[in-house]
């Protein structure tokens, strides 16, 4: 019952039906039509006969008188298959003609007119109907002249019940047909809802079923089986990220517990517990900081701040982060140079593209060596460069560099290579350079610096120059 | 580093504290306890609101200093709060505290009326830096053309500063840093207010540049000077004033 109901409801069954019924008026209209169009036929293929012979039998009447017109409707009545005749005086009484008996007061009116009657041969068989024509001839006679309607009447009941039973078998037919198609459809539909539902269960890595014959439900089902692959890797991002989360900043708590406990455990004066106290809240800070990196990451890679993107100049970042830093770097013995002397617009967020650029440089600081007494090279160079349809934007160092193998890792959350990890950071700042890219449209790229390292981040370049009062 | 004498927050410079009252609005009653016996401790006098029309209650009878305000507050939202406030010509100052903290939500909490914004967790030190700031701006003081702490004077007309007799050549940005540091001298400045106010960035650096900045322009005002001018507030930030007062 379920089953027929849900067949029942399934739009490709509504839609057979909505279609059988407009076939089927449409089929009954036409045979309405022909059925119609066959009776008048016959009716005019009567008439015609009817008149000739009325013109005829009148012709003789006017000619040759009453006795010439009973002796040729006499022979004309008994032809077979003949029409109908009757000839009366003015009274009414019947002088030739083949017919037993009619309805009352047809032989009172004139011209066409339909009534039934008994052949005078056969008094006893049922009536029957026929089409006749009345005629006053001169002197008073009467003169009947009909056809019977049998024929007509035959032809009609055919071509009712050819109507009757094509209707009904389109009807049939098409009630199959529905049930077939719908079947079929339904049938796929219920696969893919399975699917779903075993998906909507915690299943992520259940996929929709492609028949292979490239119909419409092979293309929805590569669709969203496209779309279930994007949110299982998104999934599988989100649990890798938690984990790590979990990890940087579980190891710090744990640090930050054991402090403590260690603190009431073994401190003895007041110093120690000061003492304490200030790493605690040092390493709280620490905590805040990398918590603070992970919302910016996720809010940048959600795209949730894409509200606030305006166009602005990306030499003059690199000149206004450089200053910031240059003092640090002096501190290190480290030059850092500023190569951004024309302008670079871009749409983006002003305040994003600062911190990623600072976390760059800061990054270059933490790694670059001393410069040497000569001073060939410079240790830091922080670059911004224009080309057709991009906004270059570098930062070289003459560290350690990265080994071409982790490049690419290290933009990943969370990834410190093994030999930085005595450098202090909590191993965000690449991934929020990465993120603050994609979010711009851009590209992240580690590359050699033969030696040290050079970041490289390409920004779509804005259309206009930008437009900034001093 | 010389750090001042002034050896933590429970003591500020005796004779700059004027007693200030303060309304805290914050859900959070622990926290907010815990904010009403500081500035207790440092010697202001703070009420406390549970929610949003309680505070609005409290904040319009007025007698505030400066209103701290939650961003998220039940019955009436910390934005709504500031919005009556506004809309009934209370111009009391109005420090903003959020959790959520992002670029945007900054700049909608200072949109709506807000004064200055600070994102949680926040340090005490920070909060009252920001506090004595606001406080002072709303007593009138602040943009003059010329600023002179002990014997160093800076106009911000001819962009000189002079110490003593003697004429100190800054870059640009040592001169903005500088002229914040005398516009709020006496009052505890915060490193993030340095980024923020001086560089306009609201992210943290990670390092801490502001010290290499900080420790640059010392070492052009008071290098060779007995008195030195520029002291470092331990667990705070920094501040501008005439030791020898």
């Amino acid at each position: 019952m379920t089953a027929l109901g849900k067949l029942l409801r399934t739009t490709a069954f509504q839609l057979t039906l909505v279609y059988l019924v407009v076939f089927a008026l449409f089929a009954a209209f036409l045979l309405g039509y022909f059925a119609l169009n066959t009776r008048r036929l016959i009716n005019e293929q009567i008439a015609g006969i009817v008149d000739s012979e009325v013109q005829t039998l009148t012709g003789q009447y006017n000619q040759a008188g009453i006795r010439r017109l009973v002796g040729i409707v006499d022979v004309r009545s008994r032809r077979p298959g003949s029409s109908l005749y009757l000839v009366t005086t003015p009274t009414g009484e019947g002088l030739a003609g083949n017919v037993g008996s009619l309805e009352p007061g047809i032989l009172e009116s004139q011209g066409w007119v339909e009534t039934a009657y008994r052949r005078l041969e056969e008094p006893e068989s049922a009536e029957h109907n026929a089409l006749v024509r009345v005629t006053r001839l001169p002197g008073g006679i009467r003169l009947l002249i009909g056809r019977d309607l049998d024929e007509r009447e035959r032809m009609f009941h055919i071509i009712t019940l050819a109507g009757r039973w094509s209707v009904a078998l389109v009807i049939v037919l098409g009630l199959i047909g529905g049930v077939f198609v719908s079947r079929r459809v339904l049938k796929r539909v219920d696969a893919m809802s399975g699917t779903a539902h075993t998906i909507m269960a915690g299943d992520l890595t259940g996929r929709l079923s492609v028949t292979g014959s490239g119909d419409e439900f092979d293309r929805l089902a590569l669709n969203l089986n496209g779309m279930l692959e994007r949110i299982e890797s998104l999934m599988r991002g989100l649990k890798e990220v938690t984990d790590n989360v979990a990890h940087d900043l579980k190891t710090p708590l744990t640090r930050l517990r054991n402090r403590c406990e260690a603190a009431l455990r073994m401190a003895k004066s007041e110093t120690d517990y000061r003492r304490v106290l200030e790493e605690t809240i040092e390493e709280s800070a620490g905590l805040i900081r990398t918590f603070d990196a992970l919302l910016m990451i996720a809010r940048a890679e959600s795209g949730e701040v894409r509200d606030g993107m305006a166009e602005f100049d990306v030499a003059e970042v690199a000149r206004d982060v450089s200053e910031l830093y240059e003092p640090l770097a002096e501190d290190k013995g480290v030059t850092l140079e500023v190569d951004a002397s024309q302008p670079a617009a871009v749409n983006g967020n002003r305040e994003l593209v600062s911190q990623a650029l600072a976390n760059l440089v800061d990054n270059a600081i933490k790694y670059a060596t001393a410069d040497k007494a000569n001073g060939e090279r410079s240790g830091i160079v922080v670059k911004a460069d224009t080309d057709k349809d991009q906004v270059v934007l570098t930062v070289s160092d003459n560290g350690p560099g990265i080994p071409a193998g982790d490049r690419s890792r290290v933009v990943d959350r969370f990834v410190r290579l093994e030999q930085s990890r005595s450098q202090p950071g909590s191993g965000l700042g690449l991934s929020l350079v990465s993120a603050v890219v994609r979010l711009h449209g851009g590209e992240f790229k580690l590359e050699d610096n033969a030696p040290g390292l050079r970041a490289r981040i390409a920004l779509p370049r804005a259309a206009m120059p930008p437009q900034r009062a001093a | 580093m010389s750090d001042a004498a002034l050896g933590g927050l429970s003591k500020p410079g005796a004779d700059m504290v004027r007693a200030m009252r303060l309304l805290i609005i914050e859900d959070d009653r622990e926290a907010a306890e815990y904010l009403v016996k500081a500035f207790r401790e440092v010697g202001h006098v703070a009420d406390h609101a549970g929610d949003g029309e309680e505070g609005l209650a409290l904040a319009l009878d007025g007698g505030y200093d400066v209103l701290i305000i939650d961003r998220m507050l039940p019955k009436l939202d910390g934005l709504a709060v500031i919005g009556r406030l506004r809309a009934k010509n209370i111009a009391t100052p109005v420090l903003i505290l959020s959790a959520l903290g992002a670029v945007d939500d900054r700049v909608r909490g200072l949109r709506s009326g807000g004064d200055d914004y600070l994102p949680k967790p926040y340090s005490f030190a920070e909060l009252l830096a920001r506090i004595e700031v606001l406080a002072r701006r709303r007593a009138g003081r602040g943009e003059d053309t010329q600023y002179r702490v002990g014997d160093l004077e800076l106009d911000r007309l001819s962009h000189r500063v002079v110490r003593g007799k003697e004429e100190i050549l800054l870059q640009p940005r040592e001169f903005r840093l500088l002229e914040y540091l005398m516009k709020h001298a006496g009052q505890v400045v915060t490193r993030t207010m340095l980024l923020e106010n001086v560089w306009d960035y609201h992210f943290d650096p990670q390092t801490n540049v502001i010290d290499v900045h900080i420790s640059r322009l010392r070492s052009k005002i008071d290098k060779g000077f007995a008195q030195p001018l520029v002291h470092t507030v331990r667990g705070a930030g920094y501040m501008i004033r005439d030791g020898a007062r």
